[in-house]
Formats: structure tokens, C-alpha cells, sequence
């Protein structure tokens, strides 16, 4: 069994009998004794460190190591080897949340770079130090645009993830919004029509762009649409393609969210990642979480702490509009150091590389037969909609069996669509790009 | 010195009434509670509050508080300078007002004179 | 010793380069966006070398202070010692995509569940999910949890959550955004809950209890089956803040107190690192007649079949967020809770205990102390006669930094003025814990020799008490060049 204690029994006694004590046991006097466990948590007798890697290992071995052509959410791209490197830092991730600044200037100065960067991303004027993830960013706009607005009505795109929107959903529940879903037209983009239908006494409108199914969605249009009609805007951005695209505060939109997790997080079986929230200044006493704001001390030395801590729900307790107390603060400096390396050029180059090698597959899919680009004509980024002429589900097992995991099957929540979403990022070489067509062939045939 | 041409509440509001119209701000006693004052959410023009509602909201560095109307009624004015120098309630409390406020019925029986407030106030 | 320190943006020179990509090995097509959704102007991010990038976040951390550095006694927090080789696990996970197909992701869903098995063993509890993301996310999803079940019965009068004025204020954060009233309730002299209190607050309105335990005054609650009687009886359930779990674990569990949902926190009582302010992890774990409203999907196995995610949950409250949760987190609280099993955790709790009673012992004659008996993993300590020569409990904090020591927590719990409060952990050793006495100490005596001099602290740091109120009047939150 290992033991992180370092007293030794004897120190134990000694520091029990300093207190009046004889033994542990005495110290639990105050717990009934009905109450008390009267046997050993049944988990195992502990292990050495040795033994546990071989656990884990076991594991590990049972899942899959296949060349992957998924998104829908969690994407695969390469992360610079400093970045680990530099988070391995344990004066970072043995830290707990910057309350003293004095001693805590490496943490706080890290979020305001965050903010600044984020914000340079997004186009927009404030940025929090992050949220849970891109589903809860989400859910927290929800709010903010119902607080700022104080109408409880809000507009989903279909265009965004079915986890997004399900989480707004939950959350939109308690809060007693109305949530209403705005359909995609066939070209698979937010029908705008619908939106204009669906406005009457909403709050705002939450587009994602490109959307779930990898389309590019007119943002300026909507955008301009969501303004006319009284609401605010929130974009749900993947920010990787913002190296290629136009930034929400191009077009105007009043809130920007998404998943931080392509900039620099692996993927890691769904989390930890990093949800950022931006949004204008006029908006600023509407953002939840934290938020490190730049201040002087007494000699006039530059100095980070958290600011606005009055929002929150540490002062605000029941009045508090989030009962955010945390953010994905390592996570968040995984995207810092990932936008500080990549800088301008190699974020326009990575969104070029995964701009070109999806539209290689989707050229190579569309020659082979009994495959069909569901939104031929539609702009798309880095992933896009199959329609397949067999049994989506049998057609991934075949992948399977000849070494390639396919893209999502679009009825892994239920229901009946039988087409595919598949995605490439610079990471798919063209050799694992040619090898999956030649699959397909094969399976198609 | 707490003025005393006008009431006070014990949630440490004080409120000028002139003809139908209510001046509501905060008691010296409730800035220094706060002590330094960053931000007042001001409520919207014309909107309507019911008589002991919360109207707006003064914030210090790590202390938040609602500030009440006593006076049911529709909000005709606000002192916009707070946007920008929410410390001005900290430096001239009683001159500073939040909102103004104009009413139909006004309800003086819960309301406390200076000379009331003071003593409620030394209570603690 | 006092310097400011350069940012990012700072370092930043035109054409330097910190990246590479291998080239595209795909022809390159030109149009394939439309122009006018092209981004035409470069983003304006920082421009710098590898080395750079190095520098600045080495000496970045160099200005941050972890538990490793040194004793970190926040208090309700948790602050332990995080095993480094559970820091290494996660790595065998780190491209695993998320929506695999089962099979091809059999190891992770039998590790979700393995973890659900070994919190279940370790609360008292039937079933847990592991999607929330933090404590307070954990707090959100229990309560959508009794929220649910309270709506399924058509009980939907029951709108109230109870919630000490002792909590954490989270509690009453999270039960409004669940869509709840809350109705705070007056502790008793011993900082525990006032049974008549509670029996006057319950009722066909209340949906159910928040209640920590080991309050937060670290004092356990010694009439806890009877508060559980009064909510169930009145048709409200009992929820579990795992804040202060560490006390307990082995010794006592939240699931034979009466408790219906319980949240934990990975990150504090599990070892998993803060990070900083996160990732964290916030399992929820219920009773069997709550599972079916857990989030989906839930992770299970059919007789011992394979591990798989049923998404097809009617009564679920839905999804709290993307995917299942942090799993990276997950794995190394898992790793942690195999390292020690069921005797090493007991042995953690018991440490932590005996610490806190240690150091509480030592600073009784020193400072005040709000209840003087035997705590449990933590203890809470006001300035008593110091206040009196203008010494206040920020004060203390900001000398403890002078002396390389984290603060406690300071003004928390509000029910204490003034309150310190302390949690060591089992980590530390006893003369950690000494080193930490004598400074406690000394930081009296300097405080009725020369107050003056503690209001000056700290004085060791690369920078001095920030003014927090320009801060917060004018605030400045990102960097303009």
C-alpha cells in the first residue's frame, strides 16, 4: 500500500498525546457510533506505483489506437511538445485559485494573457478566464442574454452539437427559458426565414459557426437578422477555423463561446477542456466566472488580481446569476501557449491544412459509389455530411476491421439519420487519407 | 450628520419626497459599511417597482448590496455620474441620489425620521 | 526583490516564429471559402520564438506558488500533497476521441465505471455519474436531480432548498440557478444545525437540504439522523456537499447518515491537482430510487457484459455538458484511490484530522477560537485581542505570506467574524505543521509590539497589496498596445 502521510506511528502518538489523545479513534468521538464504518472500504489493499501502471496499461490496451476521421466536437491536432513541457510547472497545477495575489502573479498574469488572446481571437472587447467547457459557455450566454435583455426566449440553431444544445437545454429548464430550436434549410445552414418566424420577444440567438455538420453559415447575415429583430447574438465558434474566417466581432456579434480544447488540449476521452466565453464591453457585468483585471500597488508596480469579484457567487451567494466558482484554468494556459507559439502565420497555416486535406477526402468520397456530399454546394471547414448507400453502422465496422475508425454515424444519439460526419485535420496524412478512400471503395463495392 | 428633511428605512435608504416624486439614495452609515464603492447597476428609466422591491445594486470590492424602494412606483430619473464615479456616494452620500423615483400613494408608516434612524443605527 | 514582469505581448517581434507543421501533402485549392467570410487582416496574437514562449512561462510559474512550494492550509479547500506518477496516467488516454464506438473504447468506459464502483463504495451511495466538472457544477446536477424526481411525483409545490448560513455560498448559488428559492436557516451556537430551526423551516415547499458535513466549522454534525428524519418526513431529500469529505473517508459515510445525493470533489478530497482554479471533477452519486434521473449518458454494464453508454434515459435531467466529464481528472483521482485503498484512505482522513487538532491545540492559547473542541479536518481561529490593536485577519494572511506560507481561508465561514480557517491536510509533517505555529505565533507577537508593521505585509513578494478597488472602478482587463 503506498502512503502520501509522511509521520511515522511514532510521531502520530506523540502528536495525539500533545493533544490529551491516546488514539485515532478518539478523535472521531463526536461521530455517533451507529454511524461509523465498521469494516474497511472494500477497494483493494492498495498499490505500489509499479503495480499501478500495470492496472492502467490494462486499460489503456482495450481501447482502440486507430487512424481517426472524427470530430463532431473533439478534434484531433497536433500539440507542440512545450506545451506539456511547460504545464508539467508545479508551481501551476499544485496552485489553487489566485485568492492572493501577492503569491499568485504567475497564475493571475497568465489569465489576463488569456483574456487578451482570447479576445484578439474572437474580435471581441472581454473575456473570462474560462468555463467548464463549449456546452456550458453556451448554456452560461443563455443566461447572459436573458439578463441582459430580461426576456426569457432564446434561439437555438440545429447547427449546433447535440450535447451543446442538450446542456442549454438543462440548464434553460431550471431557469424557466423558453428554448426554441430554429431547423437548418437544405444546404444544411440555419434557415433564416424560420429565425425571422420564431423572434417575437426573444432575448437572442446562439448560431454555431461552422456548425455541428461542418457547414460555414453566413454570420453577417445572421447576425444582422438577429440585430433587426431586437436580440443579441452569440457565435459558437471552433477557434481553430478562425485562422481561415471571419472573427465574431467582425460581423458583430454581441457574444462569442465555443471549445477551447483544438487549441493545444488532447483529446483524453472527452475532458478536461476549456470552454471561453467573449463578449462585448457592454456586456462585461454580464459575464459569469472569473476574471483577472490589471491594478497597481502601493509603489505603482504592475500588478494582476481578479476583479468584478462582486458578480460572483462567493459575495452574491443567491443573487449571483452563475454558481461558477472555478475555471479550466490549466486549460486555459494550454490555449495561451498554443496561440503564443502558433502566433498569426501558424494559425493561418494550420486552418489551411485542415481546410484542404477535408476538401481532399471530401473530392476523393464523392468519386466513390454509393457516396454522396449530403451539402454539395455549402461551404464547409475541416468536417462534413456523408450519405452512405449501406447501413451506416455496418459500414464503420467494416473500417474497423480494416484498421481506420470512420466519421460519427449521425444516429449516435438515436433516431434514423443514416449519414456520416467525417472530418480530417492536418493531422490525417495523405497516405491515411488515400487509405480510408481505398476502405470505403472496398466497403461501398 | 444625518439630514433630516427627509425619511430613512431600516435597510438604510433615505428618501427626499418632493410633491409625488421620491428621491431614493443610501445612509452614510451603509457607504461605510461598504466602503469603497466600484459599481451601481442603476435600474432602467420607466420601470415600475412595487414598495419594497429591489431596484438596484451598489457593489464595493467584496461586499454587494440590494437597495429597496420604499415607495411603490415608476422610475423617472437616475443619477447617471454614478456610471462613471460610483464613488461619489462614498464622498456626498446624502446628495447623491440613485433613482428618482414618482408615485401615487406613498406609505410613511414603516419610515424612520433622522432622528429615528440614528437611534436605530446606535442600536446596532 | 519587487519588479513587474513583461507579457507576452511584450516579447512579441514581427516574423519570429514558434511552430513548425510538416508541409501539406494535399494540392492546394484556392476559393474554397467564400471571400466575404475570408479574414483578411492577420490575427494580432504575440509573434515569438520557442525559447521565448520557455522563458516566459518558467518564470511566469516562478511568481505562482503551489503545494509544492510549500504549506497551503486553505481551508474548505483541501490543499494536499498530489502524487506525481497519478499525473503521469492520464497520458495513456490522450488520443481517445470521445464518440468512439463502445468497443473501441472498452478500457475508458470500464474505468468510468470501476470509479463509479469505488465512490459508491467509499459514500455509501447506489450510483454515480461522473459528467459534472466541479464542485459546484456537482451542486447544479444534484439539485436538477431532486428538482426531477420532486417533478416526476407531481410534487411540484416543492420549490425551497434549505441551506444553512453556515454554507458554502455556492449552495445557495447553485440552488437558484436550479430554479429553486432558497430559505436560509440560523446555525446553533455550535456552528451545527438548529433542529428547531429546521423544524420550522421544513414543509410541503421544501424540495430538500444542503448540508455539508463536517460543517464548516470543521465540527461534525453529531445530530444528523435526525435532521435526515425531519427532511424525509416532511418529503424532501438530503444533499451531500463533499467539500469536507477528507474528514470522513473509511470512518463514517454520507450514504448511512441519510443522504439521498452527494457531489464530491476530485480535486480536493481525491488529490487530483487545482490546477490553479481547475480542472477540476464534481461526481454526483445517489440513491437507487434517483438513478434514473442522473445525466446521460450513464456508463453501465448489463450482467458483467461489456461497459457501454445508454443514452436512452427518459427521466433524465438531460446533459450538464459535452461528453462525460473531465476524464483526464478522473483518472488520476481513480489512480490515487487504487494507490491507497480502502486502509490508506482511512489512514489519509485519520491524518488529516489529527493535523488539524494539532495545530488547533498550538494556536488556542494565541488567538481566538469560536468553538473550542475537538475538529475534525479543519479548524476555524479569529484575531481575538488582536483586533483590538487594529489587526485584522487580512492582516495575519498577508504576514503569512512574508513567512513562505499560502493563507487560510480568511472570512469564511461569514457565521464567525473575522474567521481563519485552517485545513493542513494529512500531507504535511509534524514539523511543517511546528514551522507553521511558531510563525502563527510570532505573527502575534509582532502584532502587539508593532501592528503597524503587519499592515505593511508582504513585504517578501515581487509585488506589494494591489489597489483592488481601481480595479474594480476602472477595470482593465486585457492588454492594448
Amino acid at each position: 500500500m503506498k502512503s502520501y502521510v509522511p509521520n511515522t506511528e511514532s510521531e502520530r502518538l506523540e502528536m495525539l498525546n500533545v493533544i490529551g489523545l491516546s488514539s485515532m479513534d478518539e478523535l472521531f468521538s463526536d461521530i455517533p457510533d451507529a454511524l461509523k464504518l465498521d469494516r474497511d472500504l472494500n477497494i483493494g489493499d492498495g498499490m505500489s506505483e509499479a503495480e499501478l501502471r500495470r492496472v492502467f496499461l490494462e486499460y489503456a490496451k482495450k481501447n482502440s489506437s486507430l487512424p481517426i476521421f472524427r470530430g463532431a466536437g473533439a478534434y484531433r491536432h497536433y500539440i507542440p511538445s512545450v506545451i506539456p513541457h511547460l504545464l508539467s510547472r508545479s508551481e501551476f497545477y499544485t496552485a489553487y485559485t489566485p485568492y492572493q495575489p501577492e503569491m499568485s502573479q504567475g497564475m493571475l498574469q497568465s489569465i489576463f494573457e488569456y483574456q487578451t488572446l482570447m479576445c484578439r481571437l474572437t474580435g471581441l472587447d472581454v473575456s473570462n478566464a474560462s468555463v467548464y467547457d463549449g456546452a456550458t459557455a453556451a448554456a452560461e450566454a443563455t443566461l447572459m442574454m436573458r439578463d441582459a435583455k430580461r426576456k426569457a426566449k432564446i434561439l437555438l440553431s440545429l447547427g449546433l452539437a447535440p450535447d451543446v444544445r442538450a446542456t442549454i437545454k438543462t440548464y434553460a429548464h431550471a431557469a424557466k427559458i423558453e428554448i426554441v430550436e430554429i431547423p437548418l434549410d437544405n444546404t444544411g445552414r440555419t434557415d433564416i426565414e424560420a429565425l425571422r418566424e420564431n423572434a417575437n420577444g426573444f432575448a437572442g440567438a446562439i448560431i454555431a459557426n461552422p456548425n455541428f455538420y461542418g457547414n460555414l453559415e453566413d454570420m453577417t447575415l445572421l447576425t444582422n437578422t438577429v440585430h433587426e429583430l431586437g436580440g443579441l447574438m452569440t457565435s459558437y465558434v471552433n477557434p481553430i477555423s478562425i485562422g481561415l474566417i471571419k472573427r465574431p466581432g467582425d460581423y458583430g456579434a454581441d457574444i462569442a463561446v465555443g471549445d477551447a480544447q483544438p487549441l493545444g488540449m488532447p483529446l483524453m476521452f472527452g475532458g478536461p477542456y476549456c470552454g471561453f466565453m467573449c463578449a462585448t464591453q457592454k456586456l462585461i457585468r454580464n459575464l459569469p466566472g472569473r476574471i483577472a483585471g490589471q491594478t497597481c500597488d502601493k509603489d505603482g508596480n504592475r500588478v494582476f488580481v481578479l476583479t468584478l469579484q462582486a458578480r460572483e457567487q462567493h459575495i452574491r451567494r443567491e443573487k449571483a446569476s452563475s454558481n461558477i466558482c472555478s475555471n479550466q484554468m490549466l486549460c486555459a494556459i494550454m490555449a495561451s501557449m498554443y496561440l503564443s507559439v502558433m502566433g498569426p502565420s501558424g494559425m493561418r497555416e494550420v486552418a489551411n491544412q485542415n481546410l484542404q486535406k477535408a476538401h481532399y477526402l471530401a473530392e476523393g468520397l464523392s468519386q466513390i459509389k454509393g457516396i454522396k456530399l449530403r451539402y454539395e454546394n455549402t461551404p464547409f471547414f475541416n468536417e462534413f455530411v456523408i450519405d452512405l448507400d449501406k447501413d451506416v453502422i455496418a459500414v464503420n465496422a467494416a473500417l474497423k476491421a480494416k484498421g481506420y475508425v470512420g466519421g460519427l454515424r449521425l444516429n449516435y444519439y438515436g433516431g434514423n439519420d443514416n449519414g456520416m460526419l467525417i472530418c480530417a485535420t492536418e493531422m490525417n496524412t495523405r497516405e491515411e487519407i488515400d487509405g480510408l478512400l481505398a476502405a470505403l471503395e472496398e466497403v461501398m463495392r | 450628520m444625518t439630514p433630516n428633511d427627509r425619511y430613512y428605512t431600516k435597510d438604510h435608504e433615505w428618501i427626499l419626497v418632493e410633491g409625488n416624486r421620491a428621491k431614493i439614495g443610501i445612509s452614510d452609515h451603509a457607504q461605510d459599511a461598504l466602503g469603497d464603492i466600484v459599481y451601481v447597476e442603476l435600474p432602467d428609466m420607466d420601470a415600475t417597482y412595487d414598495a419594497g422591491e429591489s431596484f438596484a445594486v451598489v457593489e464595493s470590492v467584496k461586499a454587494v448590496s440590494q437597495i429597496y424602494t420604499a415607495v411603490g412606483g415608476r422610475v423617472v430619473e437616475i443619477n447617471e455620474a454614478l456610471n462613471d464615479q460610483p464613488e461619489l456616494i462614498n464622498s456626498d452620500c446624502y446628495n447623491q441620489f440613485i433613482a428618482v423615483f414618482e408615485f401615487e400613494n406613498l406609505n410613511t408608516n414603516e419610515l424612520l425620521t433622522a432622528e429615528q434612524y440614528e437611534a436605530f443605527v446606535s442600536e446596532g | 526583490m519587487r519588479s513587474e514582469y513583461k507579457l507576452i505581448f511584450e516579447r512579441s517581434h514581427a516574423g519570429r516564429k514558434g511552430y513548425d507543421l510538416p508541409k501539406l501533402d494535399v494540392p492546394e485549392l484556392d476559393s474554397l471559402i467564400p471571400s466575404d467570410m475570408q479574414r483578411t487582416e492577420d490575427l494580432k496574437l504575440p509573434e515569438i520564438a520557442e525559447i521565448d514562449l520557455v522563458r516566459h512561462y518558467t518564470n511566469l510559474s516562478r511568481r505562482n506558488f503551489g503545494v509544492d512550494n510549500g504549506f497551503y492550509p486553505l481551508g474548505s479547500c483541501t490543499m494536499k500533497y498530489n502524487p506525481k506518477i497519478n499525473e503521469e496516467m492520464p497520458a495513456l488516454f490522450s488520443d481517445l476521441h470521445p464518440l468512439l464506438d463502445g468497443d473501441m473504447a472498452q478500457g475508458a468506459l470500464e474505468l468510468m465505471l470501476d470509479m463509479d464502483k469505488a465512490l459508491c463504495e467509499i459514500t455509501g451511495m447506489d450510483k454515480f455519474t461522473l459528467q459534472p466538472a466541479a464542485g459546484a457544477h456537482g451542486e447544479y446536477t444534484g439539485l436538477m436531480i431532486i428538482k426531477a424526481y420532486h417533478e416526476m411525483r407531481q410534487d411540484t409545490a416543492r420549490n425551497v432548498i434549505i441551506v444553512p448560513d453556515a454554507a458554502h455560498g455556492t449552495n445557495p448559488a447553485s440552488a437558484v440557478m436550479a430554479g429553486f428559492k432558497t430559505r436560509e436557516i440560523k446555525s446553533n451556537p455550535d456552528g451545527g444545525v438548529d433542529l428547531d430551526a429546521l423544524r420550522a423551516a421544513v414543509g410541503p415547499d421544501v424540495a430538500g437540504l444542503m448540508l455539508t458535513n463536517p460543517s464548516t466549522l470543521g465540527l461534525f454534525e453529531t445530530n444528523i439522523k435526525e435532521i435526515a428524519n425531519i427532511v424525509h418526513e416532511a418529503g424532501g431529500l438530503l444533499y451531500y456537499d463533499g467539500a469536507n469529505l477528507n474528514a470522513i473517508m473509511g470512518i463514517a459515510r454520507p450514504g448511512d447518515m441519510g443522504f439521498d445525493v452527494v457531489h464530491l470533489n476530485l480535486h480536493k478530497t481525491f488529490s487530483t491537482p487545482h490546477g490553479g482554479g481547475g480542472p477540476g471533477s464534481g461526481p454526483v452519486g445517489v440513491k437507487k430510487e434517483l438513478i434514473p434521473y442522473l445525466p446521460y449518458p450513464v456508463v453501465m454494464s448489463h450482467h458483467n457484459g461489456p461497459a457501454v453508454l445508454d443514452y436512452d434515459r427518459p427521466l433524465s435531467i438531460g446533459k450538464v455538458k459535452n461528453f462525460f466529464g473531465n476524464f483526464g481528472v478522473i483518472v488520476k483521482a481513480y489512480a490515487y484511490i487504487l494507490s491507497l485503498g480502502g486502509k490508506g484512505l482511512r489512514e489519509a482522513s485519520e491524518n488529516a484530522v489529527l493535523n488539524a487538532n494539532y495545530v488547533f491545540h498550538h494556536l488556542k492559547g494565541i488567538y481566538g477560537v469560536p468553538h473550542d473542541r475537538i475538529c475534525m479536518h479543519e479548524c476555524v481561529i479569529e484575531p481575538g485581542e488582536l483586533l483590538s490593536l487594529g489587526v485584522h485577519t487580512t492582516d495575519i494572511a498577508k504576514a503569512l505570506i512574508d513567512r513562505g506560507y499560502h493563507p487560510m481561508t480568511i472570512y469564511f465561514p461569514l457565521i464567525v467574524h473575522e474567521a481563519m480557517m485552517i485545513e493542513p491536510t494529512e500531507s504535511e509533517s509534524r514539523e511543517t505543521l511546528d514551522e507553521f505555529i511558531a510563525a502563527m505565533r510570532d505573527i502575534a507577537r509582532v502584532a502587539k509590539e508593532n501592528p503597524e508593521a503587519l499592515h505593511e505585509a508582504p513585504v517578501n513578494t515581487p509585488v506589494g497589496r494591489p489597489d483592488e478597488v481601481m480595479a474594480a472602478r476602472k477595470p482593465i482587463v486585457k492588454y492594448e498596445d
